[in-house]
This record gives C-alpha cells, structure tokens and sequence, in this order.
C-alpha cells in the first residue's frame, strides 16, 4: 500500500529556491547553542581554515560552515535554529507553495 | 626576476623536495584557526585519555612532563595545500599514553580547548606516528599553533592535528568531527590526496 500522506523532495524545489537564493547578510539568524537572534551579518567569521566558519558574536558557537571543494560545496546549518529571510508579499493566504 | 638563477646555482630545481599531489612548499609557518584561540594556562590544563566503557584516565602538565620525550622533526602538509618540510617537535607518544589504557576501541575522536574535533582510526595514533606535543622548534608551542600543546599526526592532512587538544574518545564506532561532517574526507591521506568526501 501506497503511503500518500507525503510527496518526495522534489516538491520542495520551487519553495526553496525561492528561499535560498537569497543575500544571506539580509537575514536574521537564531544561534542554536545560546538562542541569540541577529543579523547574519554580525557573525564573526574565521577564513583562515579549511572552510569559512560563521560563529555567533555572543557566544563564539558555529552556526555556520561552508566548505568549497573546486567543484562541490557543503553548508552546514546545524548551529542555526532558523533563518528569517525577507520575502515578497504572498497574498495566497500564507503557506509556502510549490 | 632574481638575482640568483636557478639555472646556474644553487639546488636545480628537479632535486626538489618530493610533495604530495596539489601541494606546494611554505617556509613560514601558516596560521589556520576555526575560531577564536584559546589561552590555556598550563597549571589547568589536562589531558583525558576516555575509554569506549567511559573509563578515564587524566594527565596534568607536570605528568605530561615526567613521561618519556620524544623529539620528532616532521613534514607537514595542509590541506589548504601547504607543505611545510622538516619540522621538530617535543612531546609525548600516544604510544606511551595509550600503554596507561586499556580499550578494544577501533576508533578515536580528538576534542580541543574551544570545541574542535577531529577524528581518526585508532592505529593511526600508534606505532610512533602521533605525539602530544608541547615544544616546537625549541620553544614552547605558541598559542596561535596549538599551545601550550597539540596533537602532532604528521602522516596526515593537518587538520586532523588537533591544536589545543584536550582529551581523546576511544569509541568502537567512527564519529566524524568538525571538518569531516563539513565535506572534508574521514581519513584524510595527503599522499592519496584524500581532500573532500568521496576523493
């Protein structure tokens, strides 16, 4: 039996393109180890190391890793409870659409 | 150009030093650092040897001090792809502090002053290949390099060098540690140019 109370990932293409293809300076960022709220762009950010490391200014947590091989990358978030993005009205009525 | 061709004096440039592939030669010695460095006072300081049963076995400094030296000199190789040739160390084998434990562990997660980790297979740090080491080029290791004292796994990239270690997890199952759930290989070969995940 078909379980069809979900869809598969690709559903989620639209919705966060629309999300990630943001400047990132212009959100707002949780740190998940001290619950801090900021602007992204208040992080301190060490680049001297194998990747860029984004650390919360009030408790030097990692919320942030990016690492860029030549033809891949990896963005770890784990350290960010959420981002707020700033977006266009949606006058649908509010839930993200495909 | 220089005043001193290669062409004509000096070393010619074949009997260059062998590196492993991607790498290029430093003199210097490169700062890299995750995050802030920390100011570890010797007289806290300590270092934990925990086994997978959770048994812990603890070092100060002057325990540290009264075991055996050992004196390797070194290549090491970034995988920010600098090689730096020929360096010396003092410190401590972790063939000497793994003799004070007793593990069946295949595994082993170095953890540092500030949070880093770094993970490695348990063999790799026997055999006479991995030191903690407190002195470097007859000084006492700088903070900005790990001070008052790192782990030294010249065989491999040197991320997994732990700066400002603090302790080691023996543990039956591998955990990969900062840079390794960030894209950055689980062994890390430098000879192999095991780089990125999947290389």
């Amino acid at each position: 039996m078909t379980d069809m109370t979900y869809l598969d990932g690709n559903m989620l293409d639209g919705p966060l393109r629309e999300l990630l293809a943001v400047d990132l300076s212009a959100t707002t960022g949780r740190c998940d180890n001290c619950g801090m709220t900021g602007p992204m762009a208040g992080l301190h950010v060490y680049s001297h190391a194998p990747g860029l490391v984004g650390r919360c200014p009030a408790c030097t947590g990692v919320m942030v890793r990016l690492v860029r091989a030549p033809e891949r990358a990896w963005l770890d978030l784990r350290g960010t409870t959420y981002l707020q993005v700033p977006m266009p009205t949606d006058r649908s009525g509010g839930a993200l659409r495909a | 150009m220089g005043i001193v061709s290669p062409g004509f004096q000096g070393r010619p440039r074949s009997s260059a030093p062998d590196l492993p592939p991607g790498q290029y030669l430093t003199e210097d010695f490169p700062v890299l650092s995750a995050g802030p460095t920390p100011r570890v006072p010797t007289d806290t300081w300590e270092f934990v040897l925990t086994t997978e049963t959770g048994a812990e076995h603890r070092w100060s400094w002057a325990d540290l001090m009264s075991l055996p030296q050992d004196t390797p000199t070194v290549d090491l190789h970034c995988v920010t792809r600098w090689s730096k040739l020929g360096t010396s160390w003092q410190g401590v084998s972790l063939d000497t502090l793994l003799d004070a434990v007793d593990t069946d562990a295949r595994y082993a997660l170095a953890h540092s002053y500030g949070g880093y980790t770094t993970n490695l297979p348990l063999d790799d740090l026997r055999g006479g290949r991995a030191w903690v080491v407190h002195t470097y080029d007859g000084s006492p290791l700088p903070a900005e390099h790990g001070g008052p004292a790192r782990l030294l796994v010249p065989h491999l990239y040197l991320w997994k060098s732990a700066k400002w270690v603090r302790g080691i997890r023996l543990l039956a199952d591998d955990r990969p540690g900062f840079w390794e759930t960030a894209g950055y290989h689980d062994y890390g070969d430098p000879w192999r140019e095991q780089r990125y995940q999947g290389d």
